[in-house]
């Protein structure tokens, strides 16, 4: 027995040992960018536009860029993302069609984010003329980040009772009217944080705008949907790969906005759950 | 009659919407295949498939996808090597032995990894971890295989945690009761009554973790070196599916064979992550049940 229990202490260790060594590269990696990057940082270099081949200046159009960027991918995929959940919880059948729905939201999820880019190139940039401008890249945002949207609306519905719809239902209200007034309400926390987890992975992505609305340095405000704009995923990749003895200041410092900038869409969608969690009543 | 036609009008783009989401998948894969086929019309799919040279700018140009794939797969295995016994490792230890409070940090910083995005660590790969092996290992560059996989490792780490996690958590509790019951100490419990019990799970998030590696970009076209030839070894140059087809599409010239060469590349992407992901979906299926 003493054996069984020293060796369950070993193991316990190992696997404690295992934990601190995916944690610690975490905190390395978050602290790093950190330490090189945040003297960088000032108000300059958030309002100004890049100078002398980027190696100076600020990066203002990149932010501006993709927060553009992300907005236009949540027009387009929140409506849709929301519109098909309801669809999978509250009116589909057990068929081949919502099989198929399904079996798309998992294939969608898995689709390599280049070949997205692929996509809305083929598609929106040439097949459709669109250019490469935000509208295009937004779209193919869109299309990448509907599963999770998707998939969090969904759970976000079915966490409501059931016994929610059968009263409504039962007062004769019509199935549409029990959606929109006994489901919709209760579920709209969940939604967001799916939301807003979905959007900051989109505002993080390189591969899906290389081709169809990033530009490598345009240092003013985008006019129309049809212009280009500069994003910060892409900028970051930009200055680390193609501009020689770029100052490593200023890439830590992108990065780190970057990093910012992701983290605080996560942190509200962190603190959107808490707030509503505390709300609920069943 | 007014509230009726509302009414109609929603329902119809609820359906709508449900029938775009398929939409989407299919005119993912005819567009590929269109422009994938405007290649196989010039170049046999033969050449392409088994071909062993990428020289798209070469007299006459080689559209060999081997050493691509074998990029995308050594890189692959090295970053499954290191992930998966980490992952697992480490989501046993979150859902069965840290004390809760100990749990809800670990998770918070497994979301947090989650987060950064793939440009940054490709980022740190070259400032950092790409000298740093080229010391240690002495390596004539720090760019190579394993700088990717171990950056790739490091990406789909997330996804392998959270899924097992959940997947060692499903296991009925009474499972475990009547391993006590019978003597057994919680490690005993856990290594042989719950671990087998959550292997489809855990084979799911090994394919979801597999899928997330195999897709990746940004991260393999900044750390691996670029290099399209046939790797002998993680220890040098090599270029991955995903990284050919975001660093070449630039280059080239809409509709010439190059062109249509990327899109057939991006093609075998869709079909390899298409098997992974309905391979993991099952295995979920068959976990919750």
């Amino acid at each position: 027995m003493n054996a069984a229990k020293t060796r369950e202490k070993v193991a316990f260790i190992v696997l404690g040992l295992i934990t601190l060594l995916v944690v610690i590269p975490i905190l390395l990696t978050i602290l790093y960018v950190v330490k090189n990057g945040a003297g960088a940082i000032s108000w300059g270099f958030l309002t100004e536009s890049p100078r002398n081949g980027m190696k100076e200046g600020g990066i203002f159009p990149a932010i501006v860029g993709t927060i553009i960027l992300i907005i236009g991918t949540m027009l387009f995929s929140l409506p849709l993302g929301i519109l098909s959940a309801i669809y999978l919880v509250e009116y589909a059948k057990d068929n081949l069609f919502t099989r198929l729905i399904k079996l798309s939201v998992v294939n969608l999820s898995g689709i390599p984010s280049i070949v997205y880019g692929l996509f809305g190139f083929t598609l929106f940039v040439v097949f459709l003329h669109f250019g490469t401008s935000i509208l295009a890249g937004s779209l193919t945002l869109a299309i990448m980040s509907l599963p999770v949207i998707i998939t969090a609306t969904k759970e976000a519905l079915e966490s409501v009772p059931f016994s929610f719809r059968e009263i409504s239902l039962s007062l004769g209200a019509s199935r549409w009217q029990t959606v929109r007034y006994c489901v919709l309400p209760y579920a709209i926390p969940g939604i967001l944080t799916g939301t807003v987890l979905s959007l900051s992975r989109a505002a993080g992505e390189t591969a899906p705008i290389l081709f169809t609305v990033a530009a490598f340095y345009l240092p003013r405000l985008p006019r129309s949907v049809f212009d280009q704009v500069m994003a910060l995923p892409y900028h970051l990749y930009v200055i680390s790969t193609q501009v020689p003895n770029m100052p490593l200041k200023l890439s830590f410092a992108t990065g780190l906005v970057l990093i910012a900038l992701v983290f605080l869409m996560n942190l509200v969608s962190i603190i959107l759950r808490a707030h509503y969690r505390k709300k609920k009543q069943w | 009659m007014h509230k009726k036609i509302s009414e109609y009008i929603i329902e119809t783009c609820i359906k709508l919407s449900g029938l775009i989401v398929i939409l989407f998948v299919v005119s993912i894969f005819l567009f590929l295949l269109k422009d994938s086929l405007s290649l196989f019309g010039v170049y046999s799919v033969r050449d392409f498939l088994f071909g062993k040279n990428w020289l798209p700018i070469s007299e006459p140009p080689k559209f060999g996808l081997i050493p691509l794939f074998l990029g995308s797969l050594y890189v692959t295995i090295g970053a499954i090597a290191i992930c998966v016994p980490l992952g697992v490792g480490s989501a046993m230890y979150i859902a069965e032995v840290a004390p809760s409070y100990l749990k809800h940090v670990l998770k918070s910083l497994v979301e947090i990894l989650a987060a950064i995005p793939s440009v940054v660590l490709g980022f740190i790969g070259i400032v950092w971890m790409g000298p740093f092996l080229r010391k240690a290992l002495h390596l004539n560059t720090g760019m190579c295989g394993l700088t990717g996989s171990l950056l790739l490792a490091f990406m789909a780490l997330p996804t392998v945690i959270s899924i097992s996690e959940d997947a060692v958590i499903g296991v009925p509790k009474t499972f475990k009761e009547a391993a006590f019951g019978l003597g057994a100490t919680r490690w005993q419990a856990l290594w042989r009554i719950v671990l087998p019990s959550a292997s489809s799970g855990i084979i799911a998030a090994v394919m979801l973790g597999i899928g997330r590696v195999i897709g990746e970009t940004m991260v393999v076209m900044m750390v691996t070196g670029n290099s399209p030839v046939i790797p002998t070894s993680l220890l040098q140059p090599l270029r991955t599916m995903t990284a050919t087809i975001a660093g070449e599409m630039g280059e080239t010239v809409s509709g010439s064979e190059h062109y249509f060469a990327l899109f057939a590349v991006g093609l075998i992407l869709f079909i390899i992550t298409f098997i992974i992901n309905f391979i993991a979906d099952i295995c979920l299926r068959r976990a919750r049940k």
